[in-house]
């Protein structure tokens, strides 16, 4: 049997002939990273090699000592003879698919992505292959998202509202990736937006590589509590389960993630709001985005991968699930 | 319906109860009176019949929304519920139209006879009309169920604070046999009189369970205490020469147990009795699990009623000639029930719950830790001097239960959760070890962790997964749990040829290995207790 140019093994997406992996899980020598997040973007390798936007990111959430290297989109490394080239995502800032070609054979791994342009990242560009490994988090036709305009207003009009009950707007969302995009779209005209720690040290690394984030305020202790009801007040989930929180008495508190659509896992995080605000393709998006790849071959991986491939399988592709130890949305 | 979703969607998005209270209550002050009265009706679980099967709802869903019927059904298992698995599906409506909540739930009675055509046509066009959240609601209404978070109780304030009335004025009349298609909300709230009352029970006084230890709760003479028996709260009204039986549910049990039509003969007219209904032969009450063959059955047959008769356990009384005795005494009103029971026959289907002696709290301790032996849950324990009160208070009725059986087992099988726990595993299969040293499953359970020790136990799922069966994953055997348990009996429909009572995880014991679990024979012994 011939071999695969990407083997599926115990630490992580391989592509042989190189002796390099995609987004591994346990340390390996040589490493490409589709983007910052904590499952993918894993301690211990020898070398890192991902999108120029990554690099700080890298840097920050694994150590300024790794050994990374950052080339823009598009552009191909020729590694004894395969083809390695970044194509964006559209997830995150510097999220990128990973294209492999070989002796005519074409692989991408998609990482983590969405096909809506939400401004901040590259919005996501489908690569033509015949073997397509992609992430299908949400890969069930429940999953639709809004346009981003329509879930921005809502988050705006909850603010609004807030503020004018006088209690703080605490919205828990990724510290890399979902915190930015809420911060560069809502309507700053209603109040400050004040940021947990996590978040803005996030921003400060990527104000530093000299990306557009809009103004912030870091809460400290010494923070003018007269902000707090009129601020959005941005935080990861962490932040929202721990007693930091207690800051801000009679908070009204919301989430921002994909897994709000459904009502149950709403109540369970006992918020007043979900928004469905996803960094990861909807059911719609997965299918254009495997459409437009015309590829033959296709390997969901992390979410529901086995109802989904059964489905790419009825559609006449030849799908089948890889096991993978990526987490896709977390709600913390 | 509009005015309707909006009221569900302010209740579905806080947790607490004061912005709940306030959001009724100020959509009893604005709402239509039918609109009110199906509100009521819906929240306090008497929603019209299903006129139309879920089967076709699936299918119609799933052709509607262009997937393949498998698929939605593997949609809605990971949504947990169907009425939001269909609202998902559907895309939303760009021609929206509005009608009442009355008009939906009379042209949803309508469609009884309806052939199944007319019926699909009918229920389409109300998808391809609303939002989501109205879509949501639409399809409770089709499928029954219509729980959201708001308990009767919640109602019952919201209503005295729109209509001035008392609280417990209304709790009384929202019990009972009323139909919310002919009443008005003036009969139902309002009116003085009100109609049909001699069925209406009153409201069950619930126990807290007993946290302290009993010394706290003062002088051993002050409390009478009972045994706690393990099968369903019922109470049993006998007014003009007819006899209801209602369960704690609210639900109206008469034709379910027919031995009580007997008590007709025994008892006195216009008294309710507070009690137990009770599985019981030869002096002696049966298990629960045998009761439970019966509470599914709105009809019984010979052989049922012959192997698995029902008693009522009588504890209190709460009229006695016409008379409300809820405000007396907890003592007095034993005295009246005993007046009542003392010289009746063995053939009258009804026993009065003995009182406990005890000259210190000791004896009680030793007579609780055995309780088990006579087939009954623990201790109750009640406040002489106290009244009769209204839902679950604290102070003066305390249940205490005997300590729960343990055992400690590993995890074989993991299954995602729905609903609220879509995205982790929540539901665990357990086995212990027989004599061969093979794993036996013998108890699901899936609650008792923090949201936190999920999380881990689905990374760990995710990479210790052996098969799949659809959405069931066989793990290696590797995590150990202690699981509790109330009660077990033997069981011929299961492997392990036992059945646990309400099952669930105590504790995940990291400590162990799965060497060290508990054996089949661990179980059986406590069979035998």
């Amino acid at each position: 049997m011939q071999r695969k140019l990407i083997q599926f093994k115990e630490r992580g997406l391989y592509i042989a002939p190189i002796d390099t992996y995609i987004d591994p899980w346990r340390p390996v020598g040589k490493a490409i990273i589709t983007h910052g997040h904590s499952d993918h973007a894993r301690r211990g390798h020898g070398a890192y090699l991902c999108h120029d936007d990554s690099v700080n990111i890298l840097k920050y959430r694994l150590g300024e000592d790794i050994k990374v290297q950052g080339v823009p989109y598009d552009q191909v490394l020729d590694i004894d003879g395969v083809k390695i080239s970044l194509h964006p995502a559209g997830h995150i800032i510097g999220s990128a698919q990973v294209r492999v070609e070989y002796r005519g054979e074409i692989w991408v791994v998609t990482g983590d992505y969405k096909t809506e342009d939400d401004g901040l990242a590259v919005a996501f560009e489908p690569v033509k292959c015949q073997h397509f490994i992609t992430e299908c988090t949400f890969g069930l036709p429940v999953f639709k998202w809004k346009p981003q305009e329509v879930v921005i207003s809502e988050i705006n009009e909850w603010w609004t509202e807030n503020v004018r009950l006088g209690r703080p707007s605490v919205l828990s969302s990724y510290a890399l990736g979902k915190a930015q995009r809420v911060i560069n779209s809502v309507n700053h005209d209603i109040g400050p937006i004040l940021t947990h720690g996590a978040v803005e040290n996030t921003n400060e690394v990527l104000r530093a590589s000299g990306i557009d984030i809009k103004e912030t305020i870091r809460v400290t202790p010494d923070t003018d509590k007269s902000l707090f009801n009129k601020a959005l007040i941005i935080a990861p989930g962490s932040g929202i389960n721990s007693p930091w929180l207690n800051k801000f008495k009679n908070a009204s508190i919301g989430i921002a993630s994909g897994w709000m659509m459904m009502r149950g896992a709403r109540r369970r995080r006992a918020a007043d709001r979900g928004f469905v605000f996803s960094d990861h393709a909807d059911w719609l998006g997965l299918n254009e985005a495997i459409k437009a790849t015309e590829a033959e071959y296709i390997y969901p991986t992390h979410g529901y991968t086995n109802v989904f491939s059964k489905w790419l399988n009825e559609q006449g592709y030849i799908a089948s699930p890889v096991e993978t130890e990526y987490e896709g949305e977390v709600v913390e | 319906m509009k005015l309707f979703a909006n009221l569900f969607q302010q209740l579905d998005r806080t947790t607490k109860t004061t912005v709940k209270v306030k959001s009724l209550a100020k959509y009893f002050d604005t709402a239509s009176d039918t609109d009110k009265v199906w509100t009521i009706a819906l929240f306090t679980h008497r929603r019209p019949k299903r006129n139309v099967k879920t089967s076709l709802l699936r299918e119609w869903a799933a052709e509607y929304a262009g997937i393949p019927l498998w698929l939605f059904e593997e949609s809605y298992h990971i949504v947990g519920d169907l009425a939001e698995a269909i609202s998902l599906i559907i895309d939303d409506s760009q021609q929206a139209m509005d009608k009442s909540l009355t008009t939906y739930i009379e042209e949803l009675i309508d469609l009884k006879d309806k052939e199944e055509h007319v019926k699909k046509e009918y229920v389409l066009k109300a998808w391809n009309s609303m939002n989501q959240t109205e879509r949501f609601l639409f399809n409770k209404l089709l499928t029954g169920g219509f729980r959201i978070g708001v308990s009767s109780k919640l109602i019952v304030k919201a209503l005295s604070k729109s209509t001035g009335q008392e609280e417990n004025v209304i709790s009384h009349r929202l019990m009972g046999n009323w139909d919310p298609s002919t009443i008005s909300f003036e009969d139902l709230i309002l009116s003085e009189s009100g109609l049909d009352e001699i069925s209406k029970p009153y409201p069950f006084y619930l126990a807290y369970a007993l946290e302290a230890e009993p010394e706290d709760l003062g002088a051993t003479d002050e409390w009478q205490a009972e045994y706690k028996w393990d099968g369903i709260r019922g109470q049993l009204i006998l007014r003009d020469g007819e006899l209801f039986v209602w369960s704690r549910g609210e639900e109206l049990v008469t034709d379910k147990y027919p031995e009580y039509e007997k008590l007709k003969d025994y008892l006195p007219d216009n008294i309710v009795i507070d009690g137990e209904i009770l599985a019981y032969i030869d002096g002696k009450p049966l298990s629960f699990n045998m009761l439970q063959k019966r509470i599914g059955r709105k009809k019984v047959g010979k052989k049922l009623l012959q192997d698995c008769p029902v008693i009522l356990m009588a504890y209190d009384i709460l009229e006695y000639q016409g008379k409300d005795l809820r405000s007396k005494s907890t003592q007095e009103r034993r005295d009246i029930l005993n007046g009542i029971c003392k010289n009746l026959p063995q053939e009258a289907p009804i026993r009065i719950s003995p009182t406990i002696e005890f000259a210190d709290w000791d004896v009680l301790k030793e007579l609780r830790s055995k309780s088990r032996a006579l087939d009954c849950e623990g201790i109750m324990l009640k406040r002489k001097s106290s009244e009769y009160k209204i839902g679950r208070k604290k102070g003066d009725w305390w249940k205490w239960k005997v300590d729960p059986m343990n055992v400690d087992a590993v995890m074989i099988y993991a299954q995602r959760g729905h609903g609220r726990r879509a995205n982790l595993f929540t539901d665990f299969t357990f086995a212990v070890r027989n004599e061969e040293g093979g794993l036996v499953p013998f108890a699901k359970a899936y609650s008792g962790l923090t949201d936190k020790e999920f999380k881990e136990i689905t990374s760990w799922v995710k990479k210790n997964t052996r098969e799949r069966f659809g959405p069931v994953c066989s793990v290696h055997p590797e995590l150990v749990f202690e699981l509790a348990f109330e009660g077990i009996a033997r069981s011929t429909r299961h492997k392990s040829g036992i059945a646990l009572r309400f099952p669930r995880i105590l504790r995940w014991r990291k400590d162990k290995n799965p060497n060290e679990i508990n054996t089949l024979e661990d179980l059986e012994n406590l069979l035998t207790k």
